[in-house]
């Protein structure tokens, strides 16, 4: 009998009890202070969680608890007593031959104790599922004899409800928790052999294999801040902008809902394409008009083709968040201010845009934090050397390009260069947070003023 | 003795023999679309008095309120025939611009709807525009004329830089009467002023109504008949798009022509 099969008949417990339940406060009747105080099939669910909930608990830490045994009761047989193994290896190989996930041993002498293994994890599974079907039926059973005219299973269901939305959320919270603590590990031990100082201010990034090489991420630090804050925030603040306040306040409707679509289409794009582009097109083309005008150190991986090609991936953010920033202003100061003979284009310099700002500095923001952490464009555009550099035409790398550089082919995981790049994704992560918490300020603060 | 401070008998009396001319229509279609909002209204706005449209919420009140200066044309769908004319000159003519049109027509809102700047910023706002000052001392003296002619000066001369938005509720409106005031319009347009307001804010604008009167021509939309009687010499009383009924706020009040007046007029309805 296999752990599904149990699931399977949980659930079928559960079912049926959701039908007795049912049909059991079906039967209620009374009318005004002796109405029946839920709805029958608040019973049904009320019987249903009681038979499912404890049983499903219990499997999910029998899931966790049964290996440990199972492997304790191999262990201690007397054929693999005779094995010179350790235990936990000996183990491991012998779930691995037992599961399948090993078709060949590497130590024959292990083979015999599959079959054991095998009979001793059917054992536990059985056991399991008894147990749980138990759990099941006397919950159930439990929650049946509960159902009468004034029990609150309403409430009840309500509540377990409720416990479970909490749960969805969170596992988000605490999968961010996760990522974070993941991230503070893997970078303390980089602390531990490479100085934070030499890191965060070393002007020369230079990581070779193992441990040698120099961290200096600040070249990094600069090429992201200057292709993601500098170039494609010039490309993507004006354009933006004026696409919002040209959809917002110009456009017939008809032109507004083949128009909008469209510039969100933009942010859909994958951004391997804008990759592409970026280094197919635009990169080559910015290296040759370089060259035509005698720019010197012009490469054909240039910090102008990314931060170009990155601003515009970034305008349908800041356009949308303009967008739902004049839009939100309302139609009365709109009204105010063409009553007062203003032209439309005095009401939105003079009115509209400064009562807008702070939603479109907070959309700013938020695309700043998106274009520093953007990665397939500057992979494929930037290059990969760490100038300190304020030249657009030369080649500067990022903290994401190199987090990918370092990450890359066969690697140990254990060397001061791979470590790098959880010290480098930690300060990208900081900055991010830190820039998003700043946005998200504002633009609360923002809506505020209007409610 | 100047005329505002007559009592208001007299003032009715006056009112009786009709006014100076300042705005007329005539025969005025509004649409919205295929939808007509109104329907062949055709009404004189006289310099001297204040005149009130009453009637039913729906009844295009505020919609005829606002093709006096246009502002229906920032509505895509809207679509105004016949004739308006301001001092005898249409205000449809392709010879009016609606920028000047709007500076000699100011218009004050249901909803008090400062620019989120400072007090004086707001009233300093269409002069600028306007450009009707030159320097600092000159917009300051609009500004400060403004803002005792809303009769708010007193209560914000010390905070002119706070913001507008931070006013209660009646200073909020009286200085969008001032702000109003300062392009120095011929015609007021009110719609609805005090509908969001306490009775004493409502009171006090009112009395800045009274005050106002015979410096600029004031048209104001109500849905409160006390205050149509209180505020003005002339009524026009509206239902479903037509005009029903159009004379001295006196002769509306006490003897009405129209049995629908008579019946809104009382209650009946609305």
């Amino acid at each position: 009998m296999s752990p599904a099969l149990f699931l399977l008949l949980v659930a079928g417990l559960a079912f049926i009890g959701w039908i007795t339940g049912r049909a059991r406060a079906a039967r209620f009747t009374g009318t005004g202070a002796n109405r029946p105080h839920s709805l029958p099939g608040y019973h049904g669910w009320y019987v249903a969680l009681w038979a499912l909930a404890p049983a499903l608990l219990f499997l999910a830490v029998w899931g966790f608890v049964s290996p440990g045994l199972v492997d304790a009761t191999v262990t201690a047989t007397p054929q693999s007593a005779a094995i010179r193994l350790d235990p936990a290896d000996l183990t491991a190989e012998v779930r691995a031959l037992g599961t399948g996930a090993l078709t060949t041993a590497f130590h024959p002498e292990v083979v015999p104790l599959v079959p054991v293994f095998q009979r001793v994890q059917t054992h536990y599974d059985v056991i399991g599922g008894v147990v749980a079907l138990l759990l099941a039926f006397a919950g159930g059973a439990f929650a049946y004899t509960r159902v009468k005219p004034d029990f609150r299973a309403r409430t009840r269901v309500e509540q377990l409800v409720m416990a479970a939305l909490l749960g969805a959320s969170l596992i988000a919270v605490l999968t961010t928790l996760g990522i974070v603590l993941s991230l503070l590990f893997e970078s303390m031990r980089f602390f531990a052999r490479v100085s934070p100082i030499e890191f965060l201010f070393g002007t020369l990034w230079s990581p070779q294999t193992g441990d040698s090489g120099t961290f200096g991420a600040v070249p990094l630090f600069w090429g992201t801040i200057f292709i993601g804050a500098i170039i494609a925030m010039i490309v993507a603040i004006p354009l933006g902008l004026m696409s919002a306040i040209y959809l917002t306040q110009y456009a017939a409707p008809a032109t507004r809902r083949w128009m909008k679509p469209i510039l969100e289409v933009l942010a859909g794009v994958p951004t391997v394409v804008y990759g592409y582009f970026a280094a197919l097109t635009v990169a080559p083309a910015i290296r040759d008009f370089a060259a035509f005008v005698g720019i010197p150190g012009a490469s054909s991986e240039s910090a102008l083709a990314a931060g170009l090609v990155m601003g515009v991936m970034i305008i349908p953010f800041v356009s949308s968040m303009a967008d739902d920033s004049i839009a939100a202003v309302p139609q009365s100061m709109r009204d105010g201010s063409l009553a007062m003979g203003a032209t439309t284009s005095e009401t939105i310099r003079k009115v509209l845009v400064p009562a807008a700002l702070p939603g479109v500095v907070g959309g700013v923001l938020l695309a700043v934090s998106r274009a520093i952490g953007e990665t397939m464009i500057v992979v494929m555009a930037a290059g990969l050397a760490a100038n300190l550099t304020a030249n657009p035409f030369s080649s500067v790398t990022t903290v994401t390009t190199q987090i990918v550089q370092l990450l890359t082919g066969d690697q140990e995981f254990d060397s001061a260069k791979t470590l790098a790049a959880f010290a480098l994704g930690l300060v990208l992560f900081i900055v991010t947070l830190l820039l998003n918490i700043v946005a998200l300020r504002v633009v609360k603060k923002y809506r505020e003023a209007y409610e | 003795m100047t005329e505002t401070s007559l009592n208001d008998r007299a003032d009715k009396q006056q009112a009786a023999h009709g006014g100076t001319l300042k705005m007329t229509a005539r025969d005025v279609d509004v649409f919205y679309g295929t939808k007509q909002a109104i329907k062949n209204v055709s009404i004189d706005v006289t310099q001297e008095n204040v005149t009130a449209f009453i009637g039913p919420s729906g009844c295009g009140k505020s919609t005829f309120l606002r093709t006096l200066n246009r502002m229906n044309d920032t509505v895509a769908s809207a679509r105004v025939t016949g004739d308006i004319t301001l001092d005898g000159k249409d205000i449809y003519g392709a010879d009016m611009d609606v920028v000047q049109l709007r500076a000699r027509v100011g218009m004050v809102f249901q909803k008090p709807n400062p620019f989120p700047k400072s007090i004086y910023e707001n009233v300093a706002y269409g002069p600028r525009i306007h450009g009707l000052a030159s320097a600092k001392p000159d917009m300051d003296a609009i500004v400060e004329k403004s803002l005792r002619r809303a009769g708010l000066w007193e209560e914000v001369k010390d905070r002119l830089t706070d913001s507008g938005t931070a006013l209660s509720g009646g200073q909020q409106q009286r200085l969008c009467i001032a702000r109003a005031i300062a392009v120095d319009p011929e015609v007021i347009l009110m719609d609805e002023p005090c509908s969001a307001l306490d009775p004493i804010a409502t009171a006090k604008i009112e009395e800045l109504i009274h005050e106002l009167r015979g410096r600029y021509a004031i048209v104001i939309v109500t849905h409160n008949m006390q205050q149509a009687a209180r505020v003005s010499q002339k009524t026009a009383f509206f239902h479903l798009g037509t005009l029903v009924e159009y004379g001295d706020t006196s002769d509306i009040f006490t003897n009405p022509r129209q049995t629908r007046t008579k019946d809104y007029i009382t209650g009946r309805y609305g």
